[in-house]
């Protein structure tokens, strides 16, 4: 009965729609007297070519990974959180008083703790909009993108009034102890004699990036509170209908949302900076739901198009320090990534629809 | 009526043959994707007839009418229109070629008035004026010709559904349609409105109109109709004459067996009161009062039918019983107050007094469309813990439940993992009453239990719905359908403007009483509420 098979909808889409933005994206590097096709190999030696490469790839990966589940969790319930930039920010801000005020003598014991902290002060910020969007039906797009300014703002005040050493003219906090300090993928992978590069930032936090991914399908799809989320998300009638409480489902996916974009500071803050900066995020929060778009809301989507950001990210870095390919266009590149897999995604799934159900009449 | 038919139109008795049709359609197919909703469609509606199109849900009817008025383009065939070829790409030539439509639901803009909305589309030039003037006497001439009376001046929202029905008309009138084709239109009216529609029809037919009447009631069709084609799954099985076709033949051309149009049913034996309803009030969200105090009484072992038009308040009554909307009054069940405005005015703890619901409109609210079938068996009853294994659901316990479910209620096809909306309106049907009867409660509240159902599962619905108060259930039914009503109602209640107008004994009473109870006419409106007390 389905129009199309599923592995064309989860792999043969995005796929499609990747091409065209790469095609694309070959035009415009053409146009500017580049070569397309050496500034691609760069771009792979640069993203994957080296453990370093990989390093910094999977940092970004990591980043992604939480702020697309984010998104998705909040989809889900219907529910469109742009606002994983500014809960991210508050996430880093958990993190680093968590990290600066809290006697926590090793890592081990210092990442659950600075989680914790990073997804209560993350779900703390999706609350209000949540709440809301539940009881005052003020729409979560708007309540979040505000947000997203008066968390800039509220950081910026305690950074530059509260958070800064004596002395310091930089608006960013005291480096965290030694003890809180998270290993890094070389220190991971050394005593199982993988020699993995010291340099990259890439962490411990990309584990529980992928242990976030396995805990939220599991949520969505094996516990009571997903099929409510789900349920509440196809069809609010029905779910009044079934007893699910509309409020109550509201304000808890906003929370979980919260709560993942916000537990991507201890990648940024705590993996990488080990001290919380102004614009810590760097845009990973909208990142994000391009990451949701392209993994069609589902976590093994999500990490897969959080592994193409990554190489995105990385591999248009690279670029820009080796080409006279402006950085600016880098991120022309990643746009028009975006446009394809997100938003123009029907311009592509049309046709291939229509290819197969075709081939299905003539069958 | 038939009389009127048969000595009134000698070209029915012997068609006139140097009569080009006034709709020719030939060899009409049209395919969405992998499904054929028609396939080779051949038919002949001649000048000044109305020719009733029969079928069932999903049979293709309105696919075949949106490609006759341009909404649909089909994949192979033809349309003559008077004898001419014509190539109909959208509504607009439609109009040109003197067809017009009356859709099941109005295209009218509510705060414009009648005038404006007849003239909006047709307006000749720049300025409103002269169209309006235009119109104005045009609209009463048309008044006067086919009893479309209709106030010009009346802002469409104000008005009656019937009226509004009118103002559709009219607009098709103004645009000099010839043809006229009518989707379902006396789904949302009374009998008196539907009488009325049928004279107007009548008055239409004696002009030389041709109508095209669509619907799925046979009662319809045997009464106005000159010709009647039934189409079965795409197709067109048949089209006969009206006066030499029976109910029961139609029904079996529609299904393509034999049907048994009436429920077999003893008498009730009544127990104990089940349900208690005293001076039930609901407000909307609007803020509107819906239900103005209702009095209900339910005993075990019998079915209390809600009659009345859609939008009298059935709706909140069946929504306020089963927790999804907060009133003020008291409802008893089983002699135990329920909350109606706090914590446990919510559906579940509904459900954990044994109200069983199966709600209204199935794809919004009984189903989640997107959701396998084993997840919408669960539906809620989702926190039972025999769904539960620890923290998490127990799917393999709901597949199971599934597929038991399915073949106790004959789903079709039967497999868990097809998601709700791959299944047909009947079997959607199945999935929700199989989920709600199998709890055993001791209320079941239905609404519309075979609205968008084909005539097989209707039969079958009927009949779960008669065994469960053979087990002693008391039943609320709310349908708008008077014959369901009739039968399977061992009491009537009539509900007009948030009131029950009273209560009846279908074995003492006829459409023709209802059908003024329904319009709010009635001169023992206090009695009924008496009846409804005693039970």
């Amino acid at each position: 009965m389905d129009k199309m098979p599923r592995w064309a909808d989860v792999f043969l889409i995005p796929l499609i729609s990747l091409l065209l933005a790469a095609g694309l994206s070959a035009l415009v590097i053409l146009a500017i007297g580049e070569n397309p096709w050496a500034a691609l190999k760069m771009m792979v030696s640069g993203a994957l070519g080296s453990t370093y490469g990989w390093g910094y790839t999977l940092y970004y990966t990591t980043n992604f990974i939480f702020t697309g589940l984010a998104v998705s969790v909040a989809y889900h319930a219907r529910m469109f959180n742009i606002g994983g930039e500014g809960q991210a920010m508050l996430g880093g801000l958990g993190v680093a008083l968590a990290c600066l005020y809290l006697p926590l003598p090793h890592w081990l014991i210092a990442l659950p703790v600075a989680a914790a902290a990073a997804a209560i002060f993350g779900a703390a910020w999706a609350l209000i909009p949540g709440y809301l969007q539940a009881k005052r039906g003020s729409h979560i797009v708007i309540t979040t993108i505000m947000f997203n300014f008066i968390a800039a703002a509220l950081l910026n005040y305690i950074l530059v009034n509260l958070l800064r050493p004596q002395g310091s003219m930089d608006p960013a906090t005291a480096k965290f102890p030694e003890a809180t300090h998270l290993p890094t993928l070389h220190d991971l992978l050394a005593p199982l004699g993988i020699a993995f590069s010291k340099a990259a930032p890439a962490n411990v936090t990309f584990l529980v990036g992928l242990l976030a991914c396995f805990v939220v399908w599991l949520l969505l799809w094996r516990t009571k509170l997903g099929y409510e989320i789900r349920a509440f998300g196809h069809s609010e009638p029905a779910a009044v209908y079934a007893g699910i409480n509309p409020v109550r489902i509201t304000v808890i996916a906003m929370l979980i949302s919260g709560g993942l974009a916000g537990l991507m500071a201890i990648n940024n803050v705590m993996g990488e900076a080990e001290r919380l900066v102004m614009n810590a995020v760097e845009g990973a929060g909208f990142i994000g739901i391009a990451v949701a778009l392209m993994g069609r809301n589902h976590p093994a989507g999500v990490l897969i198009a959080a592994l193409l950001f990554g190489f995105l990210y990385q591999g248009g870095a690279e670029l820009a320090l080796w080409t006279s390919i402006p950085r600016e266009l880098i991120v022309v590149i990643q746009a028009l990534v975006i446009l394809f897999t997100g938003a123009l995604d029907d311009m592509v799934r049309m046709p291939v629809e229509r290819l197969f159900t075709r081939r299905k009449g003539e069958a | 009526m038939v009389d009127n038919q048969q000595t009134g139109r000698p070209e029915m008795v012997a068609p006139d043959a140097s009569r080009a049709p006034a709709i020719e359609l030939r060899g009409i197919s049209k395919a969405f994707g992998p499904v054929q909703a028609n396939k080779d469609i051949s038919i002949r509606v001649m000048p000044g007839t109305i020719h009733g199109i029969i079928g069932e849900n999903g049979a293709g009817k309105s696919t075949l009418m949106s490609i006759l008025y341009g909404f649909y383009k089909a994949d192979k065939g033809e349309i003559f229109v008077n004898g001419d070829k014509k190539n109909i790409t959208d509504s607009q030539t439609a109009i040109a070629a003197g067809i017009g439509m009356v859709f099941q639901h109005f295209k009218l803009v509510q705060n414009f008035t009648v005038l404006e909305n007849v003239i909006l589309g047709a307006e000749d030039g720049a300025l409103l004026r002269p169209s309006l003037a235009k119109a104005r006497k045009e609209l009463t001439a048309l008044a006067k010709e086919y009893e479309l009376n209709v106030n010009p001046d009346a802002v469409v929202e104000d008005l009656s559904v019937g009226h509004q029905q009118r103002v559709e008309i009219l607009k098709a009138l103004y645009r000099q349609a010839e043809i006229l084709i009518l989707d379902e239109p006396t789904g949302v009216l009374t009998p008196a409105e539907a009488d009325h529609l049928f004279r107007i029809l009548e008055n239409l037919r004696r002009e030389g109109k041709t109508i095209i009447l669509i619907t799925h009631k046979l009662r319809e069709i045997m009464e106005i109709t000159d010709t009647v084609s039934v189409m079965r799954r795409g197709q067109m099985t048949a089209t006969v004459k009206t006066s030499e076709t029976s109910p029961e033949q139609l029904a079996e051309l529609m299904v393509g067996r034999k049907v048994l149009l009436r429920v077999d049913k003893t008498a009730a034996n009544p127990g104990d009161t089940v349900l208690e309803v005293r001076g039930l009030r609901v407000r909307d969200e609007a803020g509107v009062e819906r239900l103005k105090g209702i009095d209900l009484d339910i005993r075990a072992g019998e079915v209390l039918g809600i009659a009345g038009v859609a939008g009298n308040g059935q709706s909140e009554l069946l929504q306020v019983l089963g927790g999804m909307r907060s009133g003020k009054g008291s409802i008893r069940v089983n002699g135990q107050e329920l909350d109606l405005t706090g914590l446990k005015s919510d559906a579940r703890s509904r459900r954990k007094r044994g109200i069983a619901h199966v709600p209204e409109d199935r794809q919004r609210e009984g189903l989640i469309m997107d959701f396998h079938a084993w997840e919408n068996v669960a539906f809620g009853y989702h926190d039972d813990p025999k769904y539960q294994r620890g923290l998490f659901m127990d799917n393999d316990a709901l597949r199971q439940d599934t597929q038991a479910k399915m073949a106790k209620f004959d789903v079709r096809p039967p497999d868990c993992w097809l998601s709700a909306k791959s299944f047909s309106g009947g079997n959607q049907q199945k999935i929700v009453v199989a989920r709600e009867i199998e709890r055993n409660p001791d209320l079941l509240l239905i609404g519309q239990p075979t609205r968008g159902v084909d005539i097989g599962a209707i039969e079958f619905i009927h009949e779960q719905i008669i065994a469960l108060r053979d087990q002693g259930k008391a039943i609320l039914l709310v349908s708008v359908e008077l014959d369901e009503i009739f039968a399977l109602s061992d009491r009537i209640a009539v509900m007009f403007d948030g009131q029950i107008m009273g209560v009846r004994d279908p074995a003492q009473t006829n459409e023709k009483e209802l059908g003024l109870m329904m319009a709010g006419i009635t001169d023992t409106g206090p009695q009924g509420q008496e009846a409804s007390r005693n039970g």
